[in-house]
């Protein structure tokens, strides 16, 4: 074995939940920056919530299964890797960093999130990005009824279909989906597909591993005239 | 809150074991309903129907019950009492006149049917399946509940499932909105529920569908058009078993499937240790849309 090929191995912590706690994973990965360790795997999640919540390293953490509520929430710098599915409210609030699910993501997934990639290479389900503040979530597959409720700031990608009310009461998130829609929520509209905006989808498709062309999407977005906004007064808000 | 669990068997040789998975179902979605938890069994046909009786002093009630009943009857009657509940297999065409004898005894009846038996209790559901022995049951397909009460109070009685015809009983993860006004219209069509609990009304209304000849399905997506409020229903019938979510959706649900079983839970972890769910089909139900599959 070589050396280089030794460091690699050690640099890797294993944490099977089949034998510690879900405090002592945490807790494992919350105090990586102490330690060496910059790779991990979780092992044996078995639907367990909150799984790899409040990270706030530069790690790489996979989970190996499928874990249940809030998996990767409050995430801030990590990549968090999850080959399975994941339960209501996964990457919620996520500041930075990336998040990949393999599998299907139940409600509200990527909620509130003010920034990172979450990718979602299954299904989302309702609720997808409600109320994100400028997260980017890339979905495979299809999103359920009232995505992007009320998303700030951010971009949601969905190469498959959306639900009802996509982007009910929008602000300035942008939503681009390739499939159906199956209505769009109050305020919320298609708008012209400009340059900028496939400069934008080129690279998340990009980072999202996804095979689709930009020009194969539409835009969507705030008619602004449900909220108090007046772009001639956006220095003062 | 509440949880539930539902497992529906495509093949025999799991039957044995039914029991046993379910109860380590049940038992995983106890942080979701510690107050009282509840099973409905579909198991062998027995050789007549069965009635689940439910006594808090069993020791008395249970004593010499058999007897009395076939007595009265004037037909021997066998009995199964666990715990707080008997199972009491009636001679054919006695069903009105054994219902009248043991609830003039005072006994609370749990559910009635030819292959169906009913077990709820209010405690922790680890405690529950010990005290009835869940473990130990075959069948073909069950369903149970983990209950946070909110709508009425923690008793045996608003427990859940809720069966309100033979061989049919309903658990649910919500809350109803016109359950009072159900209420009215479904005792006025002779399906009166016994209890205050809104799920127990939702019982009646699709007890009420089946017996006007609609199947499980179709009994199912009524609920979608005459109940207001948050739902999550899992269905048992003798040889169904039915999945329906409102339209908003808010309660957790997730499905799997594979070639041996169809299972419901409130969450992936109550699948955990179900053969077999690596490789499984899971997916979320999706909402407004009825699931049933039928042996």
């Amino acid at each position: 074995m070589t050396a280089t090929a030794t460091a690699a191995t050690t640099d890797l912590q294993t944490l099977d939940m089949a034998e510690i706690e879900l405090r002592e994973v945490n807790a494992a990965l919350q105090g990586a920056p102490a330690t060496n360790y910059t790779q991990f795997e979780i092992r044996n999640p078995r639907g367990s919530h909150a799984v790899a919540v409040g990270l706030d390293a530069e790690i790489e953490v996979t989970v190996k299964g499928s874990t249940g509520y809030y998996c990767a929430g409050m995430n801030k710098l990590a990549t968090v890797h999850v080959e399975g599915s994941v339960g209501p409210g996964a990457a919620e609030n996520m500041m930075s960093g990336t998040v990949i699910v393999e599998g299907d993501a139940s409600q509200y997934a990527g909620a509130t999130g003010h920034g990172g990639l979450l990718v979602i290479k299954g299904n989302a389900s309702s609720r997808c990005g409600i109320s994100m503040k400028g997260i980017d979530i890339v979905v495979h597959g299809n999103i359920g009824h009232m995505s992007a409720f009320m998303a700030q700031k951010g971009n949601l990608v969905v190469l498959g279909d959306a639900g009802d009310a996509l982007g009910d009461s929008l602000y300035e998130a942008r939503l681009f989906v390739r499939g159906a829609v199956k209505s769009l929520g109050a305020d919320c509209i298609e708008k012209e597909m400009r340059p900028e905006h496939l400069e934008i989808l080129r690279d998340l498709l990009d980072k999202a591993g996804a095979d689709a062309k930009p020009e194969e999407f539409k835009r969507y977005g705030s008619a602004r005239k449900l909220y108090n906004f007046n772009i001639d007064h956006a220095d003062e808000y | 809150m509440c949880g539930i669990v539902g497992l529906f068997l495509k093949k025999d040789d799991l039957r044995p074991k039914l029991g046993d998975m379910l109860t380590d179902m049940l038992i995983t979605m106890t942080d979701r309903g510690p107050d009282s938890a509840g099973i409905a069994i579909y198991g062998d046909d027995s050789d007549g129907l069965k009635v689940t009786v439910q006594s808090d002093t069993p020791e008395s009630d249970f004593a010499g019950l058999d007897t009395a009943l076939g007595e009265a009857l004037s037909s021997p009657v066998t009995m199964k009492a666990v715990d707080t509940h008997a199972v009491l297999t009636l001679p054919e065409g006695t069903r009105d006149a054994a219902i009248a004898f043991l609830e003039a005894r005072g006994l609370r009846i749990m559910g009635l049917g030819e292959a169906m038996e009913i077990y709820k209790e209010i405690g922790l559901p680890k405690d529950v399946a010990a005290r009835f022995n869940l473990r130990a049951m075959g069948g073909s397909h069950g369903i149970g509940h983990t209950r946070m009460a909110t709508e009425s109070a923690v008793t045996t009685l608003g427990a859940h499932p809720f069966s309100t015809d033979e061989d049919q009983c309903l658990v649910h993860n919500g809350s109803l909105s016109n359950h009072n006004q159900m209420r009215r219209i479904l005792t006025e069509k002779g399906f009166a529920p016994r209890t205050e609990n809104d799920t127990e009304v939702a019982a009646c209304y699709i007890s009420s569908r089946i017996a006007e000849g609609a199947n499980l399905g179709e009994a199912l997506e009524g609920t979608l058009d005459d109940l207001d409020g948050f739902f999550t229903f899992v269905m048992g019938t003798k040889t169904g078993f039915g999945v329906v979510r409102d339209p908003i959706a808010c309660k957790p649900a997730v499905m799997a499937e594979t070639d041996d079983y169809v299972a419901f839970g409130s969450e992936y972890r109550a699948f955990a240790n179900l053969p077999g769910i690596e490789a499984a089909r899971v997916w979320e139900p999706e909402p407004a849309t009825v699931y049933f599959w039928e042996r």
